[in-house]
């Protein structure tokens, strides 16, 4: 049986308290950037990280594994929902962008 | 208007202190999310894309100034200094913390105001005919009957864990401006061959995956038998209704799997036994009710300033062709406010528009506002010598765009700028749209048009009842819009017609534009409607219009 490659995947989840999107790092930090996440390239990898991210209920809430690719700018989103969760809505200058 | 007693006062007091207790028991780790969630819903409050959502019932659609100062500094203080209006006469702030949720319900609770019900699986806001109490075609108000259905029905022990959310819709006219065929319970008020008031009740209607228009279960339902009638038909449901597959759990499924004869036949078998139950303490509940609901003291004064100022002044003459509607007091009118400034986000009001609509309402408005399912504000008792001084202020705050009714008055959804349920974008395609038509100056000749917009396939944007509907999808990691026409939300409720293969984002205006472009070239006269001309001549030139290639193809 033939099974589909892995994709490079980044842990997701938004933030407990806030509420807004938040990405896993390498050091285990949840950051607001998805340029500073931890691009994950290995499905069993992938899976223990989504785990871990899961033990942190008091952190943030609904984590989950985004499709990622890597730029030059660390890891980047690929599909449009994700792209808006990095930056926040289109009407206003709301959201992640009203701090660039 | 309804006045919370002390009953009303001590249980929303209650409903919010035990909200704190939760709220704090999940920051402390108590309580996990999946305890949780339940409880943030029970009370309004989502997690959405970038933040926390607090949807708050409007019920009925009917506010006083207090209230909508209130929202005003609720928007201020804990959110971005604005507020959504949506489909569902509610309204929702998009950027709540979780520890501030507390206060904001303490703060609506003030006064008289709630997000109780307004999510999950329950009986959610009931809403009415936003020109209730004032309309000249109207039989009688239906605001009282909906406080009655609100009390019945909020926290009613039986009802707090149905299969699906519930939704029901009230109107007094026989001009249907409450969509009640697209509710799980629609209430029309009808009087019988002996000229008594009742209603026409109509079950299973609703939009979402699976549009239909809703089914008459009884012709005519007199008016002391409404709240055993409706319990009868919400208890039938809770036992019928699936929950084993989400996408069929409303009763829109529950009648179509079992057939409309075998739900009346049960309805009204559980209406012979809930009847005898109620042996009165409704009546004089709702008779109390109505005596709040008392129409306010129309003055008499001339209206030769108003029709001078008409005469006189073009801006305000186009003004007062769209936005106003017949009331049924001599000398007054229905003052629909635009919340769809070409190029803004339809349904959005600033505090300091809040505000000034509250001083507006206290000063010139009977203290009386109204929040449509179509997203405006409405003053529904205006005198007409009032209107120019109303207009200039309107004027000074955004808030006199002269479209109701026209091709920018686009109902859309927050789709995927805010919604975690998304699947695409509906604001920038309205904001797009209404711009577009503007600079065109096109919106009058183009006469009335109704365009609704959702961003996925749970239909909040009301696509499946727009004259134009559009609707957003995900196809292959790409935004992409499918267009459906001829959908009506009046008394002749007709879901729309799928036109044919979606566009793009960047395709879609340019969509539009050929399909307004084809129906001002066929019309008949410049007094025929899009939907008329829809129904006159059917898909065929529209879609000709939409897909020139295909129709170039076909014809080489």
């Amino acid at each position: 049986m033939s099974r589909r490659p892995f994709t490079p995947k980044v842990v997701t989840a938004n933030d407990l308290l806030e509420g807004d999107a938040v990405w896993l790092t390498s050091d285990d930090q949840w950051t607001r950037d998805i340029s500073e996440a931890e691009l994950i390239e290995d499905e069993a990898i992938a899976q223990d990280r989504l785990f871990f991210a899961m033990s942190q209920p008091n952190v943030v809430v609904g984590a989950y594994l985004a499709e990622s690719k890597a730029s030059d700018n660390g890891p980047a989103p690929t599909h449009f929902r994700e792209t808006f969760r990095t930056r926040g809505p289109s009407n206003y200058a709301h959201g992640k962008q009203a701090g660039v | 208007m309804y006045t919370y007693n002390d009953f009303d006062e001590n249980f929303i007091r209650e409903r919010n202190a035990q909200f704190r207790a939760q709220v704090e028991r999940r920051i402390d780790g108590s309580l996990t999310e999946d305890e949780f969630k339940p409880l943030r819903l029970m009370n309004g409050l989502y997690l959405q894309l970038h933040a926390y959502m607090l949807r708050v019932a409007i019920p009925y659609g009917t506010l006083n100034s207090s209230q909508m100062h209130k929202l005003a500094d609720i928007a201020d203080r804990w959110d971005k200094g604005y507020g959504h209006f949506t489909t569902r006469q509610n309204i929702q702030y998009n950027w709540p913390k979780l520890k501030d949720v507390p206060d904001m319900l303490d703060a609506l609770g003030e006064v008289g105001m709630h997000a109780i019900q307004t999510s999950g699986n329950t009986i959610r806001n009931v809403t009415a005919d936003h020109f209730a109490g004032a309309a000249a075609d109207e039989i009688e108000d239906p605001r009282p009957v909906a406080e009655l259905l609100r009390q019945w029905s909020t926290d009613h022990p039986e009802f707090q864990f149905l299969p699906r959310k519930f939704k029901i819709a009230v109107t007094g006219s026989p001009n249907d401006r409450a969509v009640t065929k697209a509710h799980d319970i629609g209430l029309r008020m009808v009087r019988n061959d002996m000229d008594e008031p009742g209603y026409e009740v109509i079950v299973g209607g609703g939009l979402g995956r699976t549009p239909v228009v809703g089914k008459v279960i009884r012709d005519f339902l007199p008016k002391e038998d409404l709240l055993p009638y409706c319990e009868a038909i919400v208890s039938v449901y809770n036992l019928l209704g699936r929950r084993d597959n989400k996408y069929k759990a409303r009763i829109k499924i529950t009648v179509a799997e079992n057939g409309l004869e075998k739900i009346r036949e049960l309805v009204e078998k559980r209406f012979g036994e809930l009847r005898p139950e109620f042996n009165g303490f409704d009546q004089n509940l709702l008779s109390k009710i109505e005596a709040q609901f008392a129409p306010p003291d129309f003055r008499t004064a001339s209206t030769n300033g108003y029709d001078a100022h008409r005469a006189a002044n073009p801006a305000f003459r186009s003004w007062s062709d769209t936005n106003l509607a017949g009331h049924r007091a001599p000398g007054y009118a229905i003052v629909s406010i635009s919340l769809k400034a070409h190029g803004a986000t339809p349904g959005d009001a600033t505090s300091e528009q809040m505000r000034v609509l509250a001083r507006l309402a206290k000063d010139l408005g009977h203290d009386e506002l109204r929040i449509s399912h179509e997203q405006n504000v409405i003053l529904p008792h205006v005198h007409k010598s009032d209107l120019p001084a109303l207009y200039a202020t309107l004027r000074d705050h955004g808030l006199a765009t002269a479209n109701i009714g026209l091709v920018s008055d686009i109902i859309a959804c927050p789709g995927m700028d805010y919604c975690a349920l998304a699947t695409a974008r509906s604001i920038p395609v309205a904001q797009e749209i209404a711009t577009r038509f503007d600079e065109l100056k096109l919106e009058h000749e183009i006469g009335a048009l109704k365009i609704k917009i959702s961003g996925c396939i749970n239909a909040c944007g009301h696509h499946h009842v727009g004259h134009i509907g559009i609707l957003g999808l995900d196809r292959a990691g790409v935004e992409s819009y499918q267009i459906t026409l001829g959908g009506d939300g009046t008394e002749t409720a007709t879901v729309g017609e799928r036109a044919g293969p979606g566009f793009s984002a960047e395709e879609i205006v340019p969509a539009i534009e050929r399909l307004i472009a084809a129906y001002l070239d066929i019309r008949e006269s410049h007094d025929e409607t899009f939907l008329e001309t829809y129904r006159r001549v059917g898909l065929p030139p529209f879609k000709a219009a939409l897909y020139p290639e295909k129709e170039a193809a076909n014809a080489a």
